[in-house]
């Protein structure tokens, strides 16, 4: 048997899957912020409509799906899986949005690493030849997420400005054996790093390892210098985790600083509230979904590392004291 | 190994310094103690209102907490505090309003639950702990004042 591994950890492709559609759904401050043009649809209340943010993260997701699905002209009937993870426990979001569809269904928990996750587990499955069409979607809501991790939403307290603000979004994407659009060309899956950060309002120190671990493993095992990439995109370390991250790197001879952006950073224009920058499963799953596929497309870069990194923890292991085990995984894609 | 020993932790804590931002302290105490005053202020209207009329000293105390108690409450439900907490950090928090804020802002979010497992059991997620430690110290303070003085 041929395997289509290299060095330590990266998976390559030898028949790329293709990224077929991409569609993302924001709430309204992702709306207002700097690629609010960008994304297909922008919610004007950040309930939706529904009873319950839950509800309302779910709906966001389906709508992701529906509209991904529609772009890439394909029917419920056509897709093999449907990969889906958000924040809230038991990844509810994703539950409840799979059991609108006719399509088999896998529940993954990445944290704000399902994205890549995601697209990567779907890469596998069609590169496999155990399915034709995947749809690969993460979602997260602000309130949801907030009222779990944190406090009430209408609860009046400051945050320290390495705090992340959890993004009210979605995004999906429809990964296809052929067609065109930009193709996975390897994905590198991370291992979970631990540097005694606590803190969890400070998750950009606890992801730049594990990002930091990922990227250098990427460039190891493909034999490539970051001049390799038109763009190496974090999701999401925030504005303080990116500085980190790359002086990180830079240690380890890695000088990605000019090829650099963070999904948190490019969501939302700055402000005490959003602090170090955006977060959550949503976050780089509409910053993907809405511009980069686009720009990939498009032919505006030939190739990128989408890095999306996740904080493992839960309120519970943080208030026993616990520090946040922290994961990245890396999807290389090249337009088309 | 991915999990780091103590010396890496510690070496990683100690480079992560000079990245890490500074917090606002300063601003945040000025703007913090103009705003609980401003609150104090507020209250002390009420007191002063209240005493001007017919009502007896301690009756216009306990009215004038309940007022202070009523308006915390009134801007939560208005969605107004948890802004005026963004801004003003312990200025909105420590004031008796903050208490109502914090015990009005989990009853309406975890309505969704139900009365009982919702409102009822999670009502006071955040006030909780004040409480049972403010009725502790004023049980040890009182029980000082009985035998000591």
């Amino acid at each position: 048997m041929e395997f289509h591994r290299r060095g330590t950890s990266t998976c390559v492709f030898q028949e790329m899957p293709v990224l077929v559609s991409a569609a993302a759904v924001v709430g309204p401050r992702e709306g207002e912020g700097p690629l609010g043009d960008l994304f297909d649809m922008v919610y004007s209340t950040t309930l939706l409509g529904e009873t319950s943010w839950e509800k309302a993260e779910s709906k966001m997701l389906r709508q992701a799906v529906d509209l991904a699905l529609a772009k890439a002209g394909l029917e419920e009937s056509q897709i093999d899986f449907i990969i889906a993870g958000d924040l809230l426990n038991q990844i509810i979001s994703s539950a409840y949005m799979a059991r609108e569809y006719d399509i088999p269904f896998l529940g993954i928990y990445g944290a704000c690493a399902t994205m890549s996750e995601g697209i990567g587990l779907g890469a596998f499955l069609i590169a496999g030849r155990f399915a034709r069409y995947v749809v690969a979607a993460s979602s997260s809501h602000h309130d949801a997420a907030e009222r779990q991790f944190r406090y009430p939403t209408e609860f009046g307290h400051q945050r320290p400005p390495t705090g992340q603000w959890t993004a009210t979004a979605a995004g999906a994407v429809v990964l296809g054996a052929q067609g065109k659009g930009p193709r996975v060309e390897a994905v590198t899956i991370g291992r979970v790093q631990d540097f005694g950060i606590s803190e969890p309002n400070d998750m950009g120190s606890a992801m730049a390892p594990g990002f930091a671990d990922t990227v250098w493993r990427h460039f190891q095992d493909m034999a490539r210098q970051p001049e390799d990439y038109d763009l190496v995109i974090s999701g999401d370390l925030g504005n303080i985790g990116s500085m980190i991250a790359r002086e990180l790197l830079r240690r380890k001879g890695i000088a990605i600083d000019d090829r650099h952006q963070d999904a948190g950073v490019m969501l939302y224009h700055p402000s005490p509230e959003v602090g170090a920058g955006g977060s959550g499963c949503g976050c780089v799953a509409c910053v993907f979904s809405g511009k980069l596929w686009k720009e990939l497309y498009n032919k505006q870069y030939g190739r990128i590392l989408l890095v999306a990194t996740g904080a493992l923890h839960s309120p519970t292991s943080c208030q026993q004291g616990e520090t946040i085990p922290c994961v990245a995984h890396a999807v290389s894609i090249v337009s088309g | 190994m991915t999990k780091a020993n103590i010396r890496e932790q510690e070496a990683y804590s100690v480079f992560l310094e000079d990245f890490r931002p500074k917090r606002p302290t300063f601003r945040n105490i000025v703007v913090a103690f103009f705003t609980g005053g401003m609150i104090c202020a507020v209250g002390q209207g009420v007191l002063s209102y209240l005493l001007s009329g017919s009502m007896p000293e301690k009756q216009a105390y306990a009215l004038t907490s309940s007022v202070m108690v009523f308006l915390g409450a009134f801007l939560t439900g208005l969605g107004v505090y948890d802004k005026l907490g963004i801004f003003a950090g312990m200025g909105a928090a420590l004031p008796i309003t903050g208490l109502a804020n914090s015990v009005v802002s989990p009853a309406m979010e975890y309505k969704r639950e139900g009365f009982v497992l919702g409102v009822g059991a999670r009502m006071f997620q955040v006030a909780g702990p004040v409480i049972v430690y403010a009725t502790l110290a004023a049980t040890i303070v009182s029980l000082i004042k009985l035998y000591v003085f």
